[in-house]
């Protein structure tokens, strides 16, 4: 088991690395940085400025050491535009997205997993397909259209909810909504799948030759085995969520780090930007490391066969 | 996973082709022939303002001509301009979907075909890119490098190839075992004839089901793209970029925001029917229902 946790963190660190590496080289692809942080009317005086002082003009393994360096003090660069530490901008909003998507979280979890049982349960019936026809409806709305939808019938015509901000609870009802709306059409399908496989296997039909019902049959041994894919999506879904919040954030002019990352795109704020895709990738492999871990806890199977 | 999928089962089970499959197969060609021939479908030019036709609803009238389904913030003609954004849409998403196939299914065939050192480092970078999510990567890759159709598609292209390169990858390797690949690796095949002529098309199946699951995704992200200003720049119509224009208009005119919205809606559920569809012919472990 610790074999396996160090193995997994190495990986991990590979992973981490190699996303470092990967922005540092799309923030290159336009040839010169400097131009990324720069007014669009810069004077040539104040871009030869700015390129030596951020040292955009030394040779570009320098500033690929360079740039390792400073993350591995936690320094990401100060924010252009507002003469501050891009890290302190982006975790002023950090709590508001961690809202957000833990809004979401609970509506993907709460509505598409009691879906995707239901679905795997009662196959062929009425409420099969009205729930399939709305996961593959999930699936194919974007989310800033169920966004402004919601905005549409709830915020305009009904008036009900607040259409932006983040003041009340109530504010995050909507946003929450669209943008789990996606990751529940996913859980559903998971489950769903999850729950077929194991309801083919040996120990189901033992149990109702025991004559446990079905219902008996699901909730006290079939949705313990099924739960290890379900909780690698979980994982999955939380990086997932983090990036659609860019989005939504906009949609509801919700201030988190997705409306931050497109404002700074605005006003040309790109280290701003990096800090906040390295930020999220960050979470997403530390989620999928998380998730294999918990994996091997639940089912012990896997342990043996590595 | 037995190799004969494809062309056998297929035939076997086209036969049998759900009522809701062929009706959004009909839908799909609709959409794609409206697109393809929306310059002659269109009734208006899509960039035509006209200022006193500024957000009127769908079937105002104004000299004479008919706006059947409104007009935007400019007064130009919503129909048109969703008809014309309906080319932005399909043709980004199948050019990227294109290059990600081909450069996805190149790496996942050599890595699996190569095996050793080849295999290792294609597979790390599949393994990191993919710890970045897509659109982030999108997002950043089109703000650094600027708007605009060809950019639009090399970045969604570039960002979603690690998806192909795993099953090719995988399937690659359960193929290159088999007699025949063996014979005429022995007959003296070099590696690119063996790849093109016996690996491919026997692994083409399952990526005929990643290629259409990526094809909705691509839509999606080109509108969210578009949506944040990043994508298709203005005049041209894309349907991301109008319904961000009809967000600040939505107490006003819902129209501008439910025309494209609708159109996306349409499409994107298409593809997704088609796909899993798909999916359940090619894929025997999911067509357990």
């Amino acid at each position: 088991m610790i074999n396996y946790a160090v193995q997994r963190f190495i990986q991990a660190i590979i992973a981490i690395v190699g996303v470092l590496t990967i922005v540092f080289v799309v923030m290159h692809l336009s040839g010169d940085p400097t131009l990324l942080l720069v007014p669009q009317d810069a004077s040539a005086e104040m871009i030869a400025e700015l390129r030596s002082q951020l040292g955009f003009d030394r040779p570009i393994y320098v500033q690929y050491l360079d740039y390792i360096y400073g993350l591995t003090h936690l320094d990401f660069g100060m924010s252009v535009v507002q003469r501050v530490p891009a890290l302190d901008i982006v975790a002023s909003r950090l709590p508001y997205t961690i809202q957000l998507a833990a809004g979401a979280l609970l509506v993907a979890i709460g509505v598409g997993i009691p879906a995707g049982i239901i679905m795997a349960t009662m196959r062929g019936s009425v409420i099969e397909r009205i729930l399939t026809a709305i996961v593959v409806t999930g699936q194919s709305v974007p989310t800033f259209l169920s966004g402004i939808l919601l905005i549409f019938v709830f915020g305009v015509t009904l008036r009900w909810l607040p259409t932006s901000g983040a003041g009340e609870l109530s504010a995050m009802i909507m946003p929450s909504i669209a943008l789990g709306a996606l990751s529940m059409s996913t859980f559903a399908r998971m489950t769903r799948i999850a729950i077929i496989d194991e309801l083919s296997k040996d120990y189901v039909r033992a149990g109702r030759a025991r004559g446990l019902s079905l219902g008996q049959v699901v909730f006290r041994h079939v949705l313990r085995n099924a739960s290890i894919p379900v909780i690698t999506i979980a994982a999955l879904e939380i990086g997932n969520l983090l990036a659609g919040a860019v989005i939504i954030e906009t949609v509801f002019a919700w201030p988190g780090i997705g409306q931050l990352a497109i404002q700074s795109i605005q006003s040309r704020d790109f280290l701003v930007v990096q800090v906040i895709v390295l930020l999220i990738s960050f979470v997403y492999v530390l989620t999928s490391v998380l998730a294999d871990l918990v994996y091997v806890f639940v089912d012990p199977r896997i342990r043996l066969v590595r | 996973m037995s190799v004969m999928t494809s062309a056998h089962i297929v035939r076997q089970r086209l036969r049998r082709v759900p009522l809701s499959v062929i009706v959004v197969s009909i839908i799909l060609a609709v959409i794609v022939l409206l697109a393809v021939f929306a310059p002659l479908v269109a009734p208006f030019d899509p960039n035509k303002q006209t200022l006193l036709a500024r957000l009127k609803e769908p079937g105002f009238s104004y000299r004479g001509m008919t706006y059947w389904l409104g007009t935007d913030d400019l007064g130009r003609d919503l129909l048109s301009r969703t008809l014309y954004g309906a080319r932005v849409s399909l043709g980004v998403a199948c050019l990227s979907v294109v290059v990600s196939t081909i450069v996805g299914v190149s790496l996942g065939m050599v890595a699996g075909w190569f095996r050793g050192w080849t295999e290792t480092i294609i597979m790390r970078l599949v393994d990191i890119m993919m710890s970045i999510p897509a659109i982030l990567l999108a997002v950043l890759t089109v703000a650094v490098l600027g708007p605009g159709f060809m950019k639009l598609v090399l970045v969604l292209g570039l960002t979603r190839w690690p998806r192909y390169t795993r099953i090719a990858y995988a399937q690659t390797l359960q193929v290159s075992n088999l007699p025949f690949i063996k014979a005429s690796e022995l007959a003296g095949a070099g590696a690119i004839r063996i790849l093109l002529h016996h690996v491919l098309p026997n692994i083409a199946g399952p990526i005929l089901i990643v290629v259409t699951a990526e094809f909705g995704l691509m839509i999606l992200m080109e509108s969210g793209l578009s949506f944040l200003g990043l994508g298709i720049q203005p005049p041209s119509a894309s349907w991301g970029s109008i319904m961000s224009t009809g967000r600040q208009y939505i107490e006003r005119a819902w129209w501008i925001v439910a025309v494209p919205g609708f159109g996306l809606f349409l499409l994107v559920f298409s593809v997704n029917v088609l796909g899993d569809w798909l999916r359940d012919q090619l894929d025997p472990r999911s067509r357990s229902r």
